[in-house]
C-alpha cells in the first residue's frame, strides 16, 4: 500500500495549483493517466478572465454581474464573488511562475474581447493559453523535484469513502496493470468534464468523467448534470475546438445564405452573446435550411476580412486546425462550424473552499476536495462564459490547496483495508475481461455518444429524452457482456476504455434524468417544451445520489444569491 | 476510396523477444487522419494495438509516432498523404525503449528535460506589485519556443541521440532557449554555461531532422542555432564546442579550407594533453588507414579573397551595431 498524506487526481490547472500549495508543507503525490503536460486544460485556446482593466475601465463588479447574468441566475454568487475578486491575483501570480503572455503597447498582459464579459477581459497567451498556463505549472512542478511524486499513466479505479470520511483511492499502473491502494488523509479530484459522452465534442479522449462518477459511486452525489455547454464554433463533423477568440478578435459567423444571423438573436453582441445562445441559433438557422454546404448541416467562421497577419498572429492554432484537419485555408475560405459538446457544468458538488458536499443539506465529506471542471461549485451555473474555466481551475485548484493544508494538517489517518479495496477493483477488472464476450465496445460507446449528441444536444425534446434514456438503460445492460480483446496487463488501453465506457454509461444517465425533471429551459438546457426559465420552481440545484440497487434519485438544493436577483436575460 | 495497408510495430515487454510487424486493412474514408485510421483498427480489428492519444487537436502531444520512418502527431495528419504503394508502416518513437507496440517509455525524455531548471528564475528582489512588464517585442522571443507541446517528434527522429544518450536532445535544449531569451529570467548566463558543456547546445550536428519533424514552430535547431549565437556573444568560449566553431572559422580565414590538423586541438584547446591525447588515436587510426590530411599546411591559391569576405563582414557587423557574436581574439 502506498501512502501519502495527500493524493490528488489529475494533473490539469487545477490539480497541479493545488499540488504547488501543499508540497513542501506534506507529503502530496499527483495521480494522472496521462502526463501533466498532456492534460486537457492545455487545449483551452482564448483566454483566461481577471478584470484587469489593462486595455479600458473593467471593473470587478462587472465581472461579476457579467458571470451571474451568463449562468443564467442559477451560478452560486458567493462563489463566483470569490472567484472574480481572486482573478487578478491568480493572474499575477501566474505571470510571475513564468506564463508567457502576449502583451500591450505599454507592456502589460494584453487582453481581449470575449463572449457575454463587457468588457475586454480574456489575458492570453496567442491563442494556446491553457498549454502556457499548463506547462508553466509543470514547470513549477518539475522545481519541486522529488518533493512532488507523479504517479503518471495510473488509472483510477475507486474513490474509497467509509463512514463519510474519505480515505485514499485505488488506482492501476498502466504499464503494468498492477493495482495499488493509495492510502491518504486527503484527496482531491481535479479530473475534468465529461464531454466524451458525446458525438460531437471538442473534449479529448480522456475526457470521460471517470472522477465524477468515481466519486458518484463511493455515495458523494452528482449536482447539475444536465447543464452542458455546447460551443458553438466546433470544426464541422470532428467538433474539435476552433477558439471563441476568433469571434473576440472580430471573426462572423455566416448561414449558408451569407447572413451575419447572430443579429436576429443577440442584435447588441451579435457572435460575442454567450456560448449558449450562439450555439442554440446556429442550430434554429440549421433546423429551419439555412445551413450552408450540400446537406445545409453546418454554418461558417468567417475570419478573412481580419486579414493574413491578424490570423497568424492571433489565431495561429485555429488557422493551423483548420488547414490541417479539413483542408481549409481560413486566409481564403469560411470554415465549416457546428456547437460541439464542450464543457460540463455539473459535477462534485463542492463548497467554495472545495469541499465536496455529501448532501443537500451541505454536510461534508470528511478529506474529499474537488476543483476544476469536474466540480460544481457552482460558479458557472447554466452557461459557462468563455475565459471563466481556466479562471475557476486557477483560483480554486489554489484555494483547494491552502484549505487541504489547513485540514490535512490535523487530520488523523483513517483506516483502509487494503486487500478489500484490491478484491473490489480486481473484480470489476474481471467482470470486464471474463465475461460472455457478445457485445462490442465500439458499439456501445458509438451508440452511447451518438444518441447524447442527437438526443440530449443543444435543445432538448421530451421524446428524444425518453428515447436517450431507455437507450442508455439498454447500452447498460449490454455493456455487461462486453467484449474487451486484450486480456493482458500490460498497456491495455482495450481495459482502460472498456472501464472510461462504464462511467460515461453511469453519468450519461443522469444528464438525461436531470434534464427530463427540469422543466424548464436555462442557460444551456433549452427544452422544446418549456421554453422558458421558470424561476419560481427552478432556481434549484439537481443533485443525483445513487441508490443500494444501482439507481439514482434526485433531490435539490437552493442557489446561493448575494447582489443580483433573477432578471430576463437578453444580449 | 483506396484500401491501404497499414504494418504496424508489434512489441509487449516482459513477453515478447523481438518485435513484429501485423498488417491491417482498412479503406480509407475521405478526410481521414491517421489517428481516426488507428480507432478504426482497433475498434473493428484487433482491440489489443496499444498506442496513446488524448486531445485529438495537437496540442497534447500524447499521438507521437513514427510513419513510414518520421516522428509525427497521428492526430493531426491525413492519412492519404502517407500511403506509399499501398502501405503505411507504423512504429513507435524512436531512440526509446519500447513498452507496447506504438507505446514508448518516455522517461529519458522527462529526465533530460528536467537537467535544465526547466522554470523561471526571476530576480525576486524587483518584483512590481502587478505583473512583470515586457515588451510585445520582447514576448515575441520566446513566442514560437514556447509552442512546444513535449511530444518528443524531435527525440525520436535525433540523430544524434541515436549514437549519444547523454545528448540533452532537441527539447530539452528549446526549453532552455525559452528561458535564456525570456527578458523576465536573472539565470540566462547560468543557463548558458551549463548547455555549453559537452552533451549541450555543440554537440547537435545540424541535420536538422528535429525542426524537419517538429509538430509546432518550435523548431529546435532554429532555437539551437540561436541560443549558439548568444552564449558566444556572453563570451562563453571555454568549451570544445566553442573552441570548435571559433577554430573552423580561424582556419578558413587563415588557409581558406579546413584544415583538419588544426581543428581538433584547437577544439580541445592547445593546453588541454589530456583532450588531445584523447584524440590521438583517431588521427592515428586516420593515418594507417591513410585518411589523414597531410601534415604541412596547405593555403588555398585565393586565400586573400577569402580573408576580404571576412574583412566585409566584419565591417558590415560593426555598422550595424555589432549584432554578431562577440568573441575572444575576434577578427
Amino acid at each position: 500500500m502506498l501512502s501519502h498524506d495527500v493524493v490528488i487526481v489529475g494533473s490539469g490547472l487545477a490539480g497541479l495549483r493545488a499540488a504547488l500549495e501543499v508540497v513542501g508543507h506534506l507529503d502530496v503525490a499527483v495521480i494522472t493517466k496521462v502526463y501533466p503536460s498532456r492534460s486537457h486544460s492545455g487545449a483551452a485556446q482564448g483566454g483566461v478572465a481577471a478584470a484587469m482593466a489593462n486595455v479600458d475601465g473593467d471593473s470587478t463588479d462587472a465581472h461579476i454581474y457579467d458571470t451571474v447574468k451568463g449562468a443564467d441566475f442559477i451560478g452560486d454568487q458567493d462563489a463566483i464573488e470569490i472567484m472574480c475578486n481572486d482573478a487578478p491575483h491568480v493572474i499575477v501570480d501566474m505571470e510571475r511562475l513564468g506564463c508567457p503572455f502576449s502583451r500591450t503597447g505599454e507592456n502589460k498582459i494584453a487582453q481581449r474581447a470575449f463572449g457575454g464579459h463587457s468588457f475586454k477581459r480574456s489575458c492570453y497567451s496567442a491563442d494556446r493559453t491553457g498549454h502556457a498556463l499548463l506547462h508553466t505549472l509543470f514547470e513549477q512542478s518539475m522545481k519541486k523535484g522529488g518533493k512532488l511524486q507523479f504517479y503518471n499513466e495510473y488509472y483510477l479505479m475507486r474513490l474509497i469513502v467509509e463512514e463519510n470520511i474519505c480515505r485514499g483511492v485505488v488506482a492501476m499502473d498502466m504499464k503494468t496493470g498492477k493495482l495499488e491502494v493509495f492510502h491518504a488523509k486527503s484527496v482531491m479530484f481535479g479530473t475534468g468534464g465529461y464531454g466524451r459522452a458525446y458525438k460531437i465534442t471538442s473534449n479529448a479522449y480522456a475526457n470521460t468523467g471517470d472522477g465524477i462518477s468515481a466519486a458518484y459511486r463511493a455515495g458523494v452525489p452528482l449536482q447539475d448534470m444536465e447543464f452542458v455547454q455546447f460551443h458553438p464554433t466546433g470544426l464541422y463533423q470532428h467538433g474539435l475546438l476552433l477558439s471563441e477568440a476568433a469571434r473576440g478578435e472580430g471573426g462572423y459567423i455566416l448561414n449558408g445564405n451569407n447572413e451575419r444571423f447572430m443579429a436576429n438573436y443577440a442584435p447588441s453582441k451579435l457572435e460575442l452573446a454567450p456560448r449558449d445562445i450562439v450555439s442554440r441559433s446556429e442550430q434554429t438557422e440549421i433546423i429551419q435550411g439555412r445551413g450552408a454546404g450540400p446537406k445545409k448541416d453546418y454554418v461558417l467562421l468567417d475570419l478573412r476580412h481580419l486579414g493574413k497577419e491578424k490570423i497568424l498572429e492571433r489565431l495561429p492554432q485555429i488557422y493551423h486546425i483548420a488547414k490541417d484537419f479539413i483542408g481549409v485555408d481560413a486566409l481564403e475560405k469560411p470554415v465549416p462550424i457546428q456547437p460541439t459538446a464542450h464543457y460540463s457544468m455539473g459535477g462534485i458538488p463542492a463548497d467554495n473552499d472545495c469541499q465536496v458536499v455529501a448532501n443537500e443539506r451541505g454536510d461534508l465529506v470528511k478529506g474529499f476536495f474537488a476543483a476544476g471542471e469536474c466540480s460544481c461549485i457552482s460558479v458557472h451555473g447554466a452557461n459557462r462564459l468563455g475565459t471563466n474555466s481556466l479562471l475557476e481551475a486557477l483560483v480554486f485548484g489554489t484555494r483547494a490547496g491552502k484549505k487541504i493544508l489547513e485540514k490535512t494538517t490535523e487530520a488523523k489517518w483513517a483506516p483502509v483495508n487494503e486487500s478489500r479495496e484490491i478484491s473490489a477493483a480486481r473484480r470489476e477488472i474481471d467482470q470486464i475481461l471474463h465475461n460472455k464476450g457478445t457485445e462490442s465496445l465500439a458499439a456501445i460507446r458509438e451508440e452511447l455518444q451518438t444518441t447524447m449528441t442527437d438526443k440530449v444536444g443543444v435543445y432538448r425534446g421530451k421524446d428524444d429524452m425518453e428515447a436517450a434514456h431507455e437507450k442508455i438503460r439498454e447500452l447498460q445492460d449490454r455493456f455487461r457482456n462486453v467484449k474487451v480483446d486484450n486480456k493482458k496487463s500490460v498497456f491495455n488501453t482495450n481495459l482502460t476504455e472498456a472501464l472510461e465506457l462504464g462511467h460515461m454509461l453511469e453519468y450519461s444517465e443522469l444528464i438525461v434524468a436531470g434534464a427530463q425533471t427540469r422543466q424548464e429551459s436555462r442557460g444551456a438546457h433549452a427544452r422544446n417544451d418549456f421554453p422558458d426559465r421558470d424561476d419560481k420552481e427552478w432556481m434549484k440545484h439537481t443533485m443525483a445520489f445513487r441508490t443500494d440497487d444501482g439507481g439514482y434519485e434526485l433531490k435539490y438544493r437552493p442557489v446561493r444569491v448575494t447582489r443580483f436577483q433573477p432578471e430576463e436575460r437578453k444580449y | 476510396m483506396s484500401q491501404v495497408t497499414f504494418r504496424i510495430y508489434r512489441f509487449e515487454t516482459g513477453k515478447d523477444a523481438s518485435p513484429r510487424y501485423q498488417e491491417y486493412k482498412l479503406a480509407l474514408q475521405e478526410g481521414d487522419t491517421l489517428l481516426n485510421c488507428l480507432n478504426t483498427i482497433r475498434d473493428t480489428q484487433d482491440g489489443t494495438l496499444a498506442y496513446r492519444m488524448s486531445c485529438g487537436s495537437a496540442i497534447c502531444g500524447s499521438c507521437a509516432m513514427r510513419a513510414n520512418g518520421h516522428a509525427l502527431l497521428a492526430c493531426k495528419t491525413q492519412a492519404s498523404s502517407l500511403v506509399k504503394n499501398g502501405v503505411i508502416q507504423l512504429d513507435p518513437l524512436g531512440n526509446f525503449p519500447v513498452i507496447r507496440d506504438l507505446v514508448v517509455d518516455l522517461e529519458p525524455f522527462w529526465a533530460s528535460l528536467r537537467k535544465v531548471s526547466p522554470w523561471l528564475q526571476p530576480n525576486l528582489a524587483d518584483e512590481p506589485v502587478r505583473e512583470r512588464l515586457q515588451t510585445p517585442a520582447q514576448f515575441h522571443l520566446i513566442d514560437d519556443v514556447t509552442t512546444c507541446i513535449l511530444c518528443a517528434s524531435c527525440w525520436s527522429d535525433c540523430n544524434v541521440l541515436e549514437v549519444d544518450k547523454k545528448f540533452l536532445g532537441p527539447a530539452t535544449l528549446a526549453k532552455a532557449h525559452r528561458f535564456i531569451f525570456d527578458t523576465r529570467d536573472a539565470k540566462g548566463q547560468e543557463r548558458m554555461e551549463r548547455i555549453a558543456e559537452p552533451n549541450g547546445v555543440w554537440d547537435c550536428t545540424h541535420c536538422g531532422e528535429c525542426s524537419t519533424r517538429c509538430p509546432t514552430e518550435t523548431k529546435p535547431l532554429a532555437r539551437i542555432e540561436e541560443t549558439r549565437e548568444a552564449v558566444m556573444k556572453a563570451g562563453i568560449t571555454n568549451s570544445p564546442g566553442a573552441r570548435h566553431a571559433l577554430g573552423f572559422r580561424e582556419s578558413m580565414r587563415w588557409f581558406g579550407a579546413l584544415n583538419e590538423n588544426y581543428l581538433p586541438i584547437r577544439s580541445m584547446g592547445f593546453f588541454n594533453i589530456p583532450g588531445i591525447l584523447g584524440v590521438m588515436p583517431v588521427g592515428i587510426r586516420m593515418m594507417l588507414k591513410r585518411k589523414a590530411p597531410p601534415i604541412l599546411p596547405h593555403w588555398i591559391d585565393k586565400v586573400g579573397e577569402v580573408r576580404r569576405i571576412f574583412k566585409r563582414f566584419h565591417e558590415l557587423r560593426k555598422n550595424n551595431g555589432g549584432t554578431g557574436a562577440k568573441t575572444d581574439g575576434d577578427d
